[in-house]
């Protein structure tokens, strides 16, 4: 059961080691020029937040925003292009690799994908003068599970989409107001009650807030919790997905 | 043994029973297939003896690739048993799927890799380990005179050599049942003799096999049983030569209608005669059973000017039975 997923994700890998400059740099491009303009940019103006710079402050997140966009658009255009011109799914489903193997094989590749331009993103941190605390290393593991969680989102998508264009519903409504919203730019506290909640509700913004904690170990009793819904979200998602795609799939 | 009804056979200790039952690699039984209301197969059974090569034919539309797709368990079915290996799809499709071997319709190699790549990636689907891959791969790279291709990118390739690629890749598990669907379609005369004639070689070598195609050629060349499929029914089964004696004769008259031929009149002198004919809008199709009736068609056909007279091949008994008007007519 595990060993079909892993051969799915080392044939993406072998494909994506043929481009994968081209590919990096479309998923690393947003969140640094992001940080430029913005941490860089504002820098003077806004005031420290929390004892944090704002260029402090945006970093970790950033970071989260990079495993975002990693993840959820590898399964979206790419799986998409897979599922369709490239017809690949067809040709695994020939072989002992079942339906569920193979999506779960996709998640994984999103996952690893997002992971790759998050890490990326952490090591240049220190290049922009953030330097991120020990606690970092704890991080990744809960990047991992953000990059299942939005590849898994994106597999779903893929599994219902009829063209390329669908995912401009999906980049437009979902990830971009998830990218502004999810406590990257803002502090979440200074908001007014009645909007807390909604933001809280987002998924990309319990992972914001641990990357900010772990990032510069401020650790809060909270850090459980958002670790605690990343999870519970990659897990619950990943099978709706494998079970969405494998009913486009098998008919 | 027991069959469906629960009657024990009376053959139950006859050794060539036995043997004979063993040796079925494919068992399909009242295999139906709905989409919705429309039946796409409608309860087929067939099977297929070890070491043989069975066609389906049929028009587009017949449930062809419905019923490959049923056996690879890409398409649930209906109602209906598969057994393959004597071993039940879906419930044990992924010990099935290791020991078959599957030629798509459509092109889905990895455009971005290499041929070797192509193969290696695909093997590992099959948990075949590196070594044994890359022996294999080779093997199997020779004996589709791709060798020289083999680090050549799959878009750089040629139709015909990519549907090499693809018969090597199905092969690369070493299958004891070989599944092609439409294996030479879109390709040129040269490429086609090519890709028969390994196959050719590769059913001398005991390679069990289901085949479907529009080619006659093919299907004559290649399979030792053939059915043929339309809407979803079987409506003829046996071998191609024995179909081609029994439903058509060995000639075929064919004669160009024109507006002065009293067709009516015509028809009725051939049914008179115990002669079968088929009509097209700009032809008469003849089928003399025999020697004697062939001579009263050629003496009845001479009065017109455009005819001919050949040998029968498979492609009348498909037309005769499927009819000569365009399906979506």
């Amino acid at each position: 059961m595990i060993l079909g997923p892993i051969r799915v994700w080392q044939r993406n890998l072998k494909v994506w080691t043929k481009h994968y400059q081209a590919s990096l740099i479309g998923n690393l491009g947003q969140p640094i020029l992001f940080l430029i303009a913005m941490g860089v940019g504002l820098k003077k103006e806004v005031p420290q937040i929390n004892g944090l710079t704002y260029l402090q402050f945006i970093a970790p997140g950033l970071v989260a925003s990079a495993i975002m966009y990693g993840a959820a658009l590898e399964t979206t255009y790419n799986s998409y292009t897979r599922l369709t011109i490239q017809r690949s799914y067809e040709a695994v489903l020939m072989t002992p690799i079942s339906a569920t193997e193979l999506a779960f094989g996709e998640i994984l590749w999103g996952a690893t994908k997002g992971l790759l331009a998050g890490i990326i993103m952490l090591i240049a941190l220190p290049l922009f003068g953030v330097i991120p605390s020990f606690w970092t290393i704890l991080l990744i593991p809960v990047l991992f599970f953000e990059g299942i969680f939005f590849a898994a989102l994106g597999l779903i998508m893929t599994a219902i989409a009829s063209n390329y264009d669908f995912f401009n519903y999906f980049t437009s409504l979902v990830i971009t107001p998830l990218f502004l919203f999810s406590g990257i730019f803002f502090p979440i506290s200074a908001m007014s009650k009645f909007v807390r909640p909604i933001l809280y509700c987002l998924p990309l913004t319990h992972v914001v807030l641990a990357a900010r904690e772990l990032c510069y170990g401020r650790l809060s009793s909270m850090i459980f919790v958002y670790i605690l819904v990343t999870i519970t979200l990659a897990i619950f998602t990943s099978i709706l997905a494998a079970n969405m795609l494998k009913k486009r799939l098998i008919k | 043994m027991q069959d469906q009804k629960g009657h024990f056979s009376v053959n139950k200790s006859k050794n060539s029973y036995q043997s004979s039952l063993n040796s079925k690699i494919l068992i399909v039984k009242n295999l139906t297939k709905r989409f919705g209301k429309r039946i796409a197969v409608n309860s087929i059974s067939f099977s297929i003896l070890k070491g043989q090569c069975l066609a389906i034919l049929g028009p587009n539309g017949a449930g062809k690739t419905t019923t490959i797709h049923m056996l690879v368990g890409v398409v649930e079915k209906s109602s209906g048993t598969i057994e393959i290996f004597n071993l039940f799809v879906p419930e044990h499709l992924k010990q099935i799927k290791k020991r078959v071997g599957v030629v798509p319709q459509v092109d889905n190699l990895d455009p971005d890799l290499t041929v070797i790549e192509n193969l290696l990636i695909y093997a590992s689907y099959f948990n075949i380990n590196k070594r044994t891959a890359l022996k294999r791969a080779d093997e199997l790279l020779h004996f589709f005179a791709l060798s020289k291709r083999k680090n050549e990118v799959i878009s750089n390739l040629s139709g015909g050599q990519r549907r090499r690629i693809i018969l090597a890749r199905a092969l690369i598990n070493k299958p004891e049942l070989l599944i092609l669907d439409e294996p030479t379609i879109g390709l040129d005369p040269q490429a086609r003799l090519l890709i028969w004639e390994r196959l050719e070689r590769l059913k001398a070598k005991g390679t069990t096999m289901l085949l479907t195609s529009h080619y006659m050629e093919e299907v004559s060349r290649l399979s030792d049983n053939l059915i043929i499929l339309n809407k979803g029914k079987i409506i003829v089964e046996g071998n191609a030569q024995r179909l081609i004696d029994t439903l058509i004769g060995p000639e075929v008259f064919e004669l160009e209608l024109s507006p002065n031929i009293k067709i009516e009149m015509l028809l009725d002198r051939f049914s008179q005669c115990d002669i079968a004919v088929d009509r097209s809008p700009q032809r008469l199709y003849i089928y003399p059973k025999d020697r004697q009736r062939a001579v009263v068609v050629e003496k009845i056909i001479k009065e017109f000017p455009n005819w001919i007279r050949r040998p029968s091949n498979l492609e009348d008994v498909f037309l005769r039975l499927t009819g000569r008007k365009l399906r979506d007519q």
